[in-house]
C-alpha cells in the first residue's frame, strides 16, 4: 500500500472522507452494464474453454448446521474428481466449510491440489467480539486451511465505524498466517452500490486478498451488478496501489450461464489477467453439477439425466 | 486468453426477395422508375433490387392514400386501435426476422437492432393504439380530426424504428400515410408492407415507396399531401421547409445534431464511461441525437480520458451478425468517406486523434471508433454532424462555462449531463437548449417521451402526447 493510503486509515474522519470521496456508483448504469454483457454469446470452443475455467474456480462449499465429517468427506472427493467418469476434468480450486470441519477437508484432500477454505470470525453474521474472531480463525488456521473466509461487521460499516471494520480485517490478516483472506462484504446488507465500492476499498486497504460478495445466507447475494462493481474495484485499487487483488462472488450462482456471465464480466471490466483461479472464484455448491452437465453435452452433443451426476 | 468463439445469428429466418415493388394500395406493383440495388454495408453483396417510384407512382400512393382516409378517419378510434395493437403483436412475433433483416441491410450489430430497435418499434406501436380511442382526452379538445394524407421520409440509421415513429401516431390520429424509406435500407419497411397484409390494414391506409431523393421530393411535394414529416440531414430540411413554405402542409422535421455530453467531476465515472460510449458509439454514431461532443470538466479530463480508451479497447468491431459485435459497418460508402473527411480535417485542425489498435475486415464499410482530444469549440469536428463513430473531447471548468459551450451550435437535438447532484442537473437542464436532456444516462428512448430538436434541429416534436399534435388538425 503506498503510504498515502496508508495515513488514510489513521481515523474514523480520515478513512470516511476518503471511502466518501471515491466517485459514486449509479444504479441504473451499472445495472445496465451488467445486463449488456450479460448478453454477450458464448459458444462453441470458448464456452467449452470457460467450462473448464470455470470448474477450475469453484470454491465448492457446504456451511449447514448438519455438515457433518461423512458429508465433507464425499465432497472432497467430488472436490478431487468431479466426474468420476471422465477424468479430463479439472480439479476444483478449493472446498470451503466450517473451521471445526477443517482437519477433516484437510485430511480427505491430502496432497491433491485443492485447498481448504473455512469461513471464520463468527460467520455468517459476524456478531461477536474481535477474540473471539481472532480465535475462530486461529482455530481454522491451526488445522490446516490455507484460506480463510471472514465476515466484515456490516453493523458497524453501516453506522460509520469504518474504523472499527479496518482494525478488525487487520487483526484478522494477523491472525491467518500464510493463510490467503477473503473478505465478505456480504452486499445484500451494504444495499447500496456505493457502499459496496466503499466497502470493497475498505477492505482492500485493510490487506485483503480477496473481496468476496456473500456468505450465501442472505439474498442478494452475488449479483452480476455487485460482481462488476466489485471487479472495478480491483482494477482501480491495482492502478492505484500496484496491489493486485482477487474476487469471489459467492450466492446464487447456479447454472453454467451464470457462471460464464461472471467470467464475461471479468474478461470485459478487471480484464484477462484476473481469469485465473488464483484472482477470481466462484462460490458455490449446486453449480458443480450443472457445469459438468453441460460439459458433458458439449462433448457428446446430449445430455445426461442429472442421475448421471454425482450428488455428495 | 477468454477469446469469444464466433457467435452468428442465422440468417435463414429472413427470406430475402430477389426483387422488391412498391406498396400502394394494400398490392405490391411495380415502379416505373429504375430499380436499384440494395448492399450489406457489412459485406457489400448485393441484397436485392428494389423498384423506383416515379412521379407518377408516388401520385398513384398518394391518390390510394386518399382514398383510404375515408374509410380509416370514419373509422371508430378503438377499431384503429385494433389494427395498431394486432400490428404491434406481429412484430413482435416477428421481432427475429426483422432484426435480422435490418442487420443486413443496415450494417449495425445484431444485439442492437434486436434489444434496442426491435423493443423500441413494437412498444411504439403498442403506445399509439392505446391513444387512437382516447385522442379527445390529448388536451385538444373534444373530437380533434386527424389531417389526411401524411407524407414522410425517413432516414437509414433506424430504418424500422423510424418508420414506427412516422407510421404509428400517424394511424392512430386517423391520418393514412405514404412513407419513403432511405434508398440504402428499404428492406425492413418493405417488410413491414407484408405485415400490414397480414394484419389485414385497410388497402391504401399505409403505403411504402421506394427510392432515392426524387421519390422524396415527389412525395413531400405532391400537392394532395396534408402534411409532411421528414428525419434526416438538417441541408434536406431546409429545402423540404423552402419547398413546402406556403403550401398548406403541415410540416415536422428532425434533423441534424451535434450534441454535448456534459461530464462534472462529481459524476459516477465507471457509469459516465459506459454513457459516453453509448452517447456516440451506439449504432456507429450514426444517430442524429449522439453525444458527439464530450464535455468534461478539466480537473477530471486526464483520469476519463484514460477510463475511456480502456474501455474503447474493448469495442469488439467486426460482423454486424456476431452476437458480441459491439461497432457494426459504416452503412455506406458515401457516409464513410463523410466521416473519413472530417476526421482527417479535425486532424488537420490540430486536434489529436486516437482509436483502439482494432482491425477492420477488408471488405465492406468501415471505420474505428475515434476520439479526437484538444479540441476547440472552433473546430470543424466540434461543430459539424460526422453521424459516424467519432467523439470530439473538449474541456470546461465551471458549470457557467458548460451551458455556454454545450448551447454554442446551431443544433439543438440533445444533451447529457453526468452529475451526483441532482440539484445541478435541474441547473442544467434549465439552461441547456437542447429537445432532450438525459441526466446520467443516454440516448435511452421511450415512445411515452416527446423527442425533437431546437435551432437546427428541426421543429415539431414525436413521441408522447405531445407527438399526436402533429398529425391532428389543431
Amino acid at each position: 500500500m503506498t503510504s498515502s493510503l496508508a495515513d488514510v486509515a489513521s481515523s474514523n474522519a480520515t478513512l470516511r472522507a476518503f471511502l466518501h470521496g471515491l466517485p459514486g456508483v449509479d444504479r441504473v448504469g451499472a445495472d445496465q452494464r451488467a445486463a449488456t454483457l450479460g448478453t454477450r454469446s458464448i459458444k462453441t470452443t470458448a464456452k467449452a474453454a470457460a467450462i473448464d475455467l470455470a470448474i477450475r474456480m469453484v470454491d465448492l462449499t457446504t456451511l449447514e448446521g448438519a455438515d457433518t465429517p461423512g458429508k465433507v468427506r464425499a465432497m472432497c472427493a467430488k472436490a478431487v474428481h468431479p466426474d468420476p467418469g471422465d477424468p479430463s476434468v479439472p480439479k476444483v480450486a478449493a472446498v470451503c466449510v466450517y473451521p471445526d470441519l477443517v482437519a477433516q477437508a484437510v485430511e480427505s484432500l491430502g496432497d491433491s491440489g485443492v485447498k481448504v477454505a473455512s469461513v471464520a470470525t463468527a460467520f455468517p453474521s459476524g456478531r461477536s467480539s474481535l477474540d473471539v474472531k481472532v480465535a475462530d480463525t486461529a482455530l481454522a488456521v491451526a488445522a490446516g486451511a490455507a484460506e480463510i473466509d471472514m465476515v466484515i461487521d456490516r453493523g458497524a460499516f453501516l453506522a460509520g465505524d469504518y474504523l472499527k471494520v479496518f482494525e478488525e480485517i487487520t487483526a484478522i490478516k494477523a491472525a491467518c498466517g500464510e493463510a490467503h483472506l477473503k473478505v465478505i462484504l456480504e452486499t445484500g446488507e451494504l444495499a447500496t452500490y456505493d457502499n459496496v465500492r466503499r466497502a470493497s476499498w475498505l477492505a482492500m486497504m485493510a490487506g485483503g486478498d480477496f473481496i468476496k460478495t456473500s456468505t450465501g445466507k442472505v439474498q442478494p447475494a452475488a449479483t452480476p451488478s455487485v460482481t462488476l462493481i466489485m471487479l472495478e474495484a480491483v482494477r482501480d485499487f491495482l492502478a492505484a496501489t500496484g496491489r493486485k487483488v482477487g474476487v469471489k462472488p459467492a450466492g446464487g450462482i447456479r447454472t453454467t450461464k451464470d457462471a460464464i456471465k461472471m467470467l464475461v464480466l471479468v474478461n470485459e471490466t478487471a480484464g484477462e489477467d484476473w481469469l485465473h483461479p488464483d484472482w477470481f472464484r466462484l462460490g458455490a455448491s449446486t453449480l458443480l453439477n450443472d457445469l459438468l452437465m453441460q460439459r458433458q453435452k458439449m462433448a457428446t452433443g446430449r445430455y445426461a439425466g442429472s442421475d448421471y451426476f454425482t450428488l455428495d | 486468453m477468454f477469446e469469444y468463439a464466433p457467435a452468428p445469428e442465422s440468417r435463414d429466418i429472413v427470406d430475402i426477395k430477389p426483387s422488391y415493388g412498391l406498396f400502394i394500395d394494400g398490392e405490391f406493383v411495380d415502379g416505373t422508375g429504375a430499380p436499384f440495388k440494395t448492399i450489406n454495408p457489412a459485406t457489400e453483396e448485393t441484397l436485392a433490387e428494389v423498384a423506383t417510384a416515379s412521379g407518377e407512382d408516388v401520385d398513384r400512393a398518394v391518390r390510394a392514400a386518399r382514398k383510404a382516409f375515408g374509410v380509416w378517419s370514419a373509422m371508430p378510434g378503438s377499431e384503429r386501435a385494433k389494427y395498431l395493437f394486432r400490428i404491434a403483436r406481429i412484430i413482435q412475433e416477428r421481432s427475429r426476422e426483422l432484426a435480422v433483416l435490418e442487420t443486413l441491410d443496415n450494417g449495425k450489430p445484431i444485439r442492437e437492432a434486436r434489444d434496442v430497435d426491435l423493443p423500441l418499434v413494437a412498444a411504439h406501436f403498442f403506445y399509439y393504439a392505446g391513444w387512437a380511442d382516447k385522442l379527445d382526452y390529448a388536451g385538444y379538445g373534444p373530437g380533434p380530426k386527424p389531417l389526411g394524407v401524411a407524407g414522410q421520409v425517413i432516414p437509414w440509421n433506424f430504418p424500422l424504428l423510424m418508420l414506427a415513429w412516422k407510421i404509428a401516431p400517424a394511424l392512430a390520429c386517423g391520418n393514412t400515410v405514404v412513407l419513403k424509406p432511405a434508398e440504402t435500407t428499404p428492406l425492413t419497411a418493405l417488410l413491414f408492407a407484408e405485415i400490414c397484409r397480414q394484419a389485414e390494414l385497410p388497402p391504401g391506409v399505409v403505403n411504402i415507396v421506394t427510392g432515392a431523393g426524387e421519390t422524396g421530393a415527389a412525395v413531400v411535394n405532391h400537392p394532395d399531401v396534408n402534411k409532411v414529416a421528414f428525419t434526416g440531414s438538417t441541408e434536406v430540411g431546409r429545402l423540404i421547409a423552402r419547398s413546402v413554405a406556403g403550401s398548406g402542409k403541415k410540416v415536422t422535421l428532425e434533423l441534424g445534431g451535434k450534441a454535448a455530453n456534459v461530464v462534472f467531476d462529481d459524476a459516477a465515472i465507471d457509469q459516465a464511461v459506459e454513457g459516453i460510449v453509448n452517447g456516440i458509439f451506439f449504432n456507429q454514431g450514426h444517430v442524429c441525437c449522439a453525444g458527439s461532443r464530450l464535455l468534461v470538466q478539466e480537473s477530471i479530463a486526464e483520469e476519463l480520458l484514460e477510463s475511456l480508451k480502456r474501455r474503447l479497447s474493448l469495442l469488439r468491431l467486426g460482423d454486424p451478425m456476431d452476437k458480441n459485435t459491439d461497432i457494426g459497418a459504416i452503412n455506406s460508402s458515401a457516409q464513410l468517406a463523410r466521416v473519413r473527411e472530417l476526421s482527417d480535417i479535425g486532424e488537420a485542425e490540430g486536434a489529436e486523434r486516437w482509436s483502439p489498435a482494432c482491425a477492420l475486415p477488408e471488405r465492406g464499410f468501415w471505420f474505428p471508433p475515434t476520439i479526437f482530444t484538444g479540441v476547440a469549440q472552433s473546430h470543424r469536428i466540434a461543430r459539424d454532424e460526422v453521424f459516424g463513430p467519432v467523439l470530439a473531447m473538449l474541456t470546461f471548468r465551471t458549470p457557467a462555462e458548460a451551458v455556454e459551450k454545450a448551447n454554442n451550435t446551431p443544433y439543438g437535438l440533445s444533451a447529457g449531463v453526468w452529475t451526483e447532484k441532482g440539484s445541478r442537473i435541474l441547473w442544467m437542464a434549465d439552461r441547456l437548449r437542447a429537445g432532450v436532456v438525459w441526466a446520467n444516462t443516454f440516448n435511452k428512448f421511450d415512445p411515452a417521451s416527446p423527442f425533437g430538436g431546437y435551432k437546427e434541429s428541426g421543429y415539431g416534436r414525436e413521441g408522447g402526447r405531445h407527438g399526436l399534435e402533429a398529425y391532428l388538425d389543431v
